[in-house]
Formats: C-alpha cells, sequence, structure tokens
C-alpha cells in the first residue's frame, strides 16, 4: 500500500510545468507564403497566446529519440514484449498490431491479451478468444512466420494450476471451497497473478519465439508489477503461517506462546468475517499449502523473465494529461525493477499539414469570411464570380455546390440562382478554417503535454501514431496501425 | 437526484473529470457534496491541482452560488483500521494485524474486503448526519472503478455477504447493499461517442440490469462541435480547390491549394468521425437510458474545463 505515496509524489513532479518550451519560438515567420496576413485579417481574435506557433519548431525541447520498433520485432533475441499503460490508451490494440506485424515479418507470435473485447478476437478472424492460443489466419508474408492470439481467462488459469498441482482429491477439494471460487473468479489482484503465471506458461512452452502480452486494465499501472512481489510476500509472511497454525503446532509444547496469540488473532478475525468464513480460509489455505511454494516459485522465475534482456517494455499513452502522467510514473518503475524499457507507444497523435496556419489566423479570417470583410488587395469580391479565375468555372461550383447536398445539410444553404456559390464557397471556407483552428488548438496542448514528458524523461525513445478516424475492424486494420508505429512520428509533424 | 452518484466509464473516457464536475455542479447553493476516489489513483488532486488528498475529508472547490465541494481519497487499508477501531477499540491489535500481514491479506487479497471497505466507506458518507438530522452531505460522488469492473465493484458486498455468513461483516456488507440497490443510488456511464467505449456501456447497462443495480444517466463525454458535414464536405470536394483557395487569399490567407488540400484533408476526416458519432449515438439511443452531453474541451480538462463541464450540466437540470 506504499503505491500511493509515490504515485501521489510523480503526479507531483509530472505536473511541475515543464516549461520554457512552447514559448521559444523559431515560429513560420521565414515563410510569407502562407502567413502572410495582413494586419486588417488578423482581426480581434488574436490574443498573443504563446503556445500558438503550432506544434512545430516551437518547441525549445530537443527531440526525444525516434522509437523503431522493426528492428525490436526483428531481433530474435526480442523474446516477451509487454505492453503497458493507463486504461484506455489502446495498449490491446497495439499488442495486436505488433503481433500482426511481427508474424509478417517471420516471427512466430502469440499474443496474450487480458481485454475481454470482442472487437479484437474479431479483428483478428476469430470469433472469440479463450484461454488457449488460436491460430489467426490471413497472415501474410513468406517467412513461415505465424500468429496466435489468446484472451486470459483468470477462474481457468487458476484452476488448472491447482489441477496440475494438486492430487486429484485435494485439488477438487480446492476447487470446492467458497473462499476459492471467489478468489479465483476475479477479485482485486488475481488477475494479475494470473497474467504473470499464464506469461510463464506460454513462455516456458516455447512454442513461440515471440509473446507480445498487454496488461490488464488495473488499478494502477503497478499492480502487474507488484504481483508477483505481493503473492510472495503474502506467503513468506507471517499471516499465512499463523492461519495455518492449527494444523501444524497443535500440541507441541514449545508453540503454547504462539498458539495464544493465534487464536487471540483468529478470535478477532472471526468476529470480523464471521467462523465460517475464516474456517473456509483456513481450509484453503490448508490444501493450497503444497502448492503455494511452487506458486511462489513460479512468480518469482517470471519476474526475473521481465528483467531479462530477451524482453522489452513498451509503455502506450496518448498525448494526454492522465495518460502521460501514468506512463512517466511507469518509465520510473520500471527502472526502479531493472525492466528494460524499449520506449513510448504514443497513440492517437494528431497532426495537421497545414500547420503553418495558426489557430488564431484560421479562427481570425473565418470571422472576417462570416462577415463579409475582404482585405486582400483585389478589391474584388471574394469567391468566385469576382475573381479573375480561369480553371474552376463559376458553372461547375454552382452546380456542385447545388447538387450534391442532398437533405438538411445545415452548413452548405440552398444554392441559390447566381449568389448561391459566392456564399457556399463562403461558407465552406469559413467552416474549414473554424477545424482547423479546433485542430491546432487540440495540436498544440498535445505538443504541450508531450513536451513535459520530454523533459522528465528525454530519454525514452517515442513513436507517434497518428490517430485513426474510426476503429479496427480486421487484420488490414491492424496491419495499418503497424505500418503507423512504424512511420515513427505523426505525418505532418 | 439520487443521494449517492456513482460515476463509472471505460478508461480514457474522462471518468473522473466527469465526477469532479457533477460534484461540482450538485454543490447549488448552501449544498454540500463529496466527491471520493476508491482507486488510489489521486485523480482528483491531481485535477483539481492540489497536493495528494489524505485519507480525509477536505474542502476541495467551492461551487458558483456558494456550495461546497468536500473530498475524500478512500484508502482501503486505512477504512479497514478505522473500521476495527470503530467497532472493537482494537487501537494497538489492529496494528499487530498489520505488522503480522493480516490487513495486507484483507485488503489485497482476501476476496472482496477491500472493496467491502470502499463501497462502505462512501454510504457511510452518505448516511453520515449532522446533530441537528441533516445529512452532512446533500450528495455524495464516486469516482468508480471503470465500466468492466463495475457490477462486481458494487454487488461485492452480496457476495462477501454470501461467503462471511454471519458476524459484523455480514451485517454491513447488507447495510450497503441496501443502499445501492435503492434509488438514493444511480449508476451513470461516461462514455464517448466511439465504438469501443459505446459497447461497452452497453454491455455495461444490460449488467448492471441484471444485478439489480439502479442505472442512472449516460454521460456522453468530449461532444465535438459539427463544424461541417459529410454533405457540405462533398460539396467542398472535386474540382474547387481553387475557388476555395481565392476565398481564404480574400481574407488574407495565402498558400493556395497547397493550403486547400490538407484543409480538405481535415475535414473529410471531420466528416467521417461526424458519419461515425451518428451511428454510435444510435446505438446507444437503443440502450434506452436518458443522457447527459458534454463538449469536448479543446484546452484539455483544467480547472476552467470543470467548471465549465459543470455550467453544462446544470443546464441539463442536475441540481435543478
Amino acid at each position: 500500500m506504499t503505491e500511493k505515496a509515490g504515485a501521489g509524489a510523480t503526479g507531483a513532479g509530472a505536473d511541475t510545468d515543464a516549461t520554457g518550451v512552447a514559448a521559444a519560438s523559431a515560429g513560420p515567420a521565414d515563410d510569407t507564403d502562407a502567413t502572410g496576413m495582413t494586419a486588417a485579417a488578423v482581426g480581434p481574435a488574436d490574443d498573443a497566446d504563446p503556445t500558438a506557433d503550432g506544434p512545430d519548431g516551437a518547441s525549445g525541447i530537443d527531440r526525444a529519440p525516434v522509437l523503431e520498433l522493426d528492428p525490436l520485432l526483428d531481433d530474435r533475441g526480442t523474446r516477451i514484449i509487454v505492453c503497458c499503460g493507463a486504461g484506455g490508451v489502446g495498449k490491446t490494440t497495439t499488442a495486436a498490431a505488433l503481433g500482426v506485424r511481427a508474424a509478417e515479418r517471420g516471427r512466430r507470435v502469440v499474443v496474450l491479451t487480458i481485454d475481454p473485447a470482442r472487437r479484437l478476437a474479431q479483428s483478428m478472424g476469430i470469433d472469440s478468444l479463450d484461454n488457449t492460443p488460436r491460430k489467426v489466419d490471413g497472415i501474410k508474408g513468406s517467412d513461415g512466420g505465424e500468429l496466435h492470439a489468446m484472451m486470459l481467462d483468470m477462474k481457468r488459469t487458476f484452476d488448472e494450476i491447482v489441477e496440475a498441482h494438486a492430487d486429484p482429491e485435494r485439488a477438487r477439494a480446492i476447487l470446492e471451497n467458497p473462499f476459492y471460487q471467489s478468489l479465483s473468479a476475479g477479485f482485486a489482484g488475481t488477475q494479475e497473478y494470473m497474467a504473470m503465471e499464464k506469461l510463464g506458461q506460454l513462455r516456458a512452452r516455447d512454442e513461440w519465439d515471440l509473446i507480445v502480452v498487454d496488461t490488464p486494465p488495473s488499478r494502477s499501472a503497478l499492480d502487474f508489477l507488484d504481483a508477483p512481489k505481493r503473492l510472495g510476500s503474502f506467503l513468506d509472511g507471517k499471516f499465512i503461517k499463523l492461519l495455518m497454525a492449527p494444523a501444524k503446532v497443535g500440541g507441541r509444547a514449545g508453540m503454547k506462546f504462539l498458539n495464544v496469540g493465534m487464536s487471540m488473532m483468529t478470535g478477532t478475525l472471526g468476529k470480523l468475517l464471521g467462523g465460517q468464513f475464516l474456517k473456509d480460509v483456513q481450509t484453503f489455505v490448508a490444501a493450497m499449502d503444497t502448492m503455494f511454494g511452487g506458486f511462489r516459485t513460479r512468480a518469482d522465475a517470471t519476474y526475473k523473465l521481465l528483467q531479462a534482456p530477451g524482453t522489452a517494455f513498451l509503455v502506450v499513452a496518448t498525448p494526454e494529461r492522465d495518460a502521460l502522467r501514468e506512463a512517466a510514473y511507469f518509465v520510473e518503475r520500471l527502472a526502479a525493477e531493472e525492466m528494460p524499457l524499449a520506449g513510448l507507444v504514443l497513440n492517437r497523435v494528431h497532426g495537421s499539414g497545414a500547420a503553418r496556419l495558426s489557430a488564431e489566423r484560421a479562427r481570425a479570417a473565418a470571422e472576417n469570411l462570416d462577415e463579409g470583410r475582404i482585405v486582400d488587395q483585389g478589391g474584388g469580391k471574394a469567391g468566385l464570380r469576382g475573381s479573375p479565375a480561369t480553371e474552376p468555372e463559376p458553372n461547375e461550383l454552382a452546380t456542385a455546390a447545388a447538387h450534391p447536398v442532398p437533405e438538411a445539410a445545415p452548413t452548405a444553404e440552398p444554392a441559390q440562382e447566381t449568389d448561391a456559390p459566392d456564399v457556399d464557397v463562403r461558407h465552406l471556407t469559413a467552416g474549414l478554417l473554424r477545424l482547423h483552428a479546433e485542430r491546432m488548438r487540440v495540436l498544440s496542448r498535445e505538443q504541450r503535454t508531450r513536451d513535459r514528458f520530454t523533459a522528465l524523461h528525454p530519454e525514452v525513445a517515442v513513436t507517434e501514431v497518428a490517430a485513426l478516424p474510426g476503429d479496427v475492424h480486421d487484420l488490414a486494420g491492424l496491419r495499418a496501425i503497424g505500418d503507423r508505429l512504424m512511420a515513427g512520428r505523426t505525418p505532418s509533424a | 437526484m439520487s443521494r449517492l452518484q456513482v460515476v463509472s466509464g471505460k478508461g480514457g473516457t474522462g471518468k473522473t473529470t466527469v465526477a469532479a464536475a457533477l460534484a461540482l455542479a450538485l454543490a447549488t447553493e448552501g449544498k454540500r457534496t463529496l466527491l471520493v476516489e476508491v482507486e488510489g489513483r489521486q485523480g482528483i488532486a491531481q485535477l483539481f491541482e492540489t497536493e495528494a488528498l489524505p485519507y480525509e475529508e477536505r474542502k476541495i472547490a467551492v461551487a458558483p452560488g456558494g456550495g461546497e465541494v468536500y473530498a475524500l481519497a478512500i484508502d482501503a487499508e486505512r477504512a479497514l483500521l478505522d473500521y476495527l477501531q470503530m467497532f472493537y477499540k482494537l487501537g494497538g491489535a489492529g496494528r499487530a494485524l498489520k505488522k503480522l500481514g493480516a490487513i495486507d491479506f484483507a485488503t489485497t487479497i482476501a476476496p472482496g474486503v477491500r472493496d467491502v471497505l470502499l463501497t462502505g466507506k462512501a454510504c457511510e458518507a452518505v448516511r453520515r448526519r449532522e446533530k441537528d438530522g441533516r445529512p452532512v452531505y446533500d450528495h455524495v460522488v464516486m469516482d468508480a472503478p471503470p465500466t468492466g469492473r463495475i457490477t462486481r465493484f458494487l454487488n461485492v458486498n452480496d457476495e462477501v455477504a454470501g461467503l462471511a455468513r454471519i458476524g459484523p461483516i455480514h451485517n454491513q456488507a447488507q447495510a450497503v447493499m441496501r443502499v445501492l440497490k435503492s434509488p438514493e443510488t444511480a449508476v451513470h456511464l461516461v462514455t464517448l461517442l466511439e465504438e469501443m467505449p459505446v459497447q461497452e456501456t452497453a454491455d455495461g447497462i444490460a449488467e448492471l440490469r441484471a444485478a439489480e443495480l439502479p442505472v442512472g444517466r449516460v454521460v456522453v463525454n468530449m461532444v465535438r462541435p459539427h463544424v461541417l458535414d459529410e454533405a457540405a464536405v462533398r460539396a467542398a470536394s472535386g474540382d474547387h480547390r481553387d475557388a476555395i483557395a481565392r476565398t481564404l487569399a480574400s481574407v488574407g490567407v495565402t498558400g493556395g491549394t497547397r493550403l486547400v488540400e490538407p484543409l480538405l484533408d481535415q475535414a473529410a476526416e471531420h466528416a467521417r468521425r461526424v458519419e461515425l458519432e451518428r451511428a454510435q449515438r444510435a446505438v446507444l439511443d437503443g440502450v434506452g437510458v436518458p443522457s447527459y452531453e458534454l463538449p469536448f474541451l479543446g484546452d484539455g480538462a483544467d480547472i476552467a474545463g470543470l467548471y465549465r463541464l459543470a455550467k453544462e450540466l446544470r443546464k441539463q437540470g442536475v441540481g435543478a
């Protein structure tokens, strides 16, 4: 329970504004092309926002090194990739996309997912995933790569351990114990232990040369790493010995003192939990006694495996404050545990091909369009009729604007004779500018959050994954994510 | 409005932000709300930009109109020790139990005890009264575990009451369950207009209903303004790049078609998103749960944004 203080402290650290970042602006001032605004066009909305210089070039912080994932996937020495991070940042999708890509580059891969999202199973062409790895069809590539996928079933995994390590009679006693049934069905913590257990099992089977695993949607990122230790310390602890004491020490003369303490304590617990419950716990612990040792040994082994050179951790985040705070915390924790961090995957990063046009300018221009103000030197009316256009014929636009608007298009007014195209183009252009202003606002916020992370952890390699407008539904979608993962930077940035 | 407002949602949907905004919105004139956090993440402190919250109810914000928001980060271990102290006067013995690892066992390993304590503490705050009989808090808002775990989390007391068939834990579990299953409680699910969160929300509602837990609202978060719809974007593409470029130039934005191209790409992306959102809204409509809608905050969820969301919630009837 010491994690809280740690998390709090980190949060405070991450919050300390790591700026000086966006202020020192190189800016696009050299470019007279896209930025040649007249004073009139700047308009009233232009309160100098120090971060308004757009996402690129404005940062005073050195760019983080780029995380190259293909070499990691191609390295036969990479045996385990763990994707971790806050909830909802795309860990599972990232894990699946890496699995597909690695398989298509010739690896024999198994993806172990904890996320019960049906969609993911379906995107890999499997109706549902279960506790056994299933082969994914449709993997391309000539190097004999294969992809298998499975979803952790906590209870099944727990049951299997019991069945494998206890004689049939004892196994039955455990499986029927009410305390065990609740524990194995997934109360806090069980998922983490079982994920570690499964990872160990998959590695031991040695059928795959790469295991990609995403971590459980934990209370906090810590649980996954803490699970083996916590289990170990619990199993080593005095408490469990005390619980089992009646069976073991009964009658031994030297243990009288302990017995007194013990009965006082079980008395208290009995009062608290009810006698039957305590008895269930004791029965359970006694029955598990023989296999607990093996359990701990394996948990320790898995923990060591995670520290081994064949393992690579990927911290997954989105350019949001909370997600990156969690990511920063994870980076620190992995370092403290001497676990090998490959880098940060930053999902859903927004870019813009028109980043040179700032939010303020775009907004001001949109307002000018709305108000019918003209600021160029042409002196003519904006739009088609007054301009000395050669290619786009006025009529063409009139038709285009009038016809493909089926119904109830709130932004495209019904075309009216000759004036219509003018109005429509203005309206549309104002809309395009507003959208762009909004996009640029998001970009600069994302840049600020990223800069904060980079300032704290300049050594962490980063790959940025451009935001997708929709969800992933199939292998092709996962492949596309894989491509984006490898691109490293958003197209515009 | 129910006294206990439980806010859940898929990770990344802004559940903590919505819970905080709801607590602010409910703190209308002279009212007092308590915002509780159960996952030990200090999300509330980060949101309100204060130092980490101790295990203690403290005032964290004042709502417009004079209401007050208190916050509490519930710590299961401390809650258990409090509980032992309260019922058994176990000051020293509690420490001894801790040394033995019994508290660790109870709060992390023993099935459900942790969740019993967390929900129990929240229900205690709901029931607590001043000397004059008025409730101490008009509303308690819980930033609860995510959708995938919420039913199990709230229902844990049923299970524990079954495991510990007698004794104070059994009684406490049953008392908590009575509050949670009554109209005193409303469980809200926060979602985005995206496929996965919407699906999870629909599944979550079905699970809550099956467990007879009171479903409150769906909170559709981060709703973006629809600047252009698909028809408009279709009209804009095609051969009108030059016309748009000229219109841009007329307000001083030069750059020609090189600038128009990416602007149109962004518009196409936006239109696709509008389309997807429309489809997801239809799915949500099919669930048959009333909803609140909250706008996307371009600058992120900072304190100013929080107050804006609270205002928005009041406009939609919260605290009325």
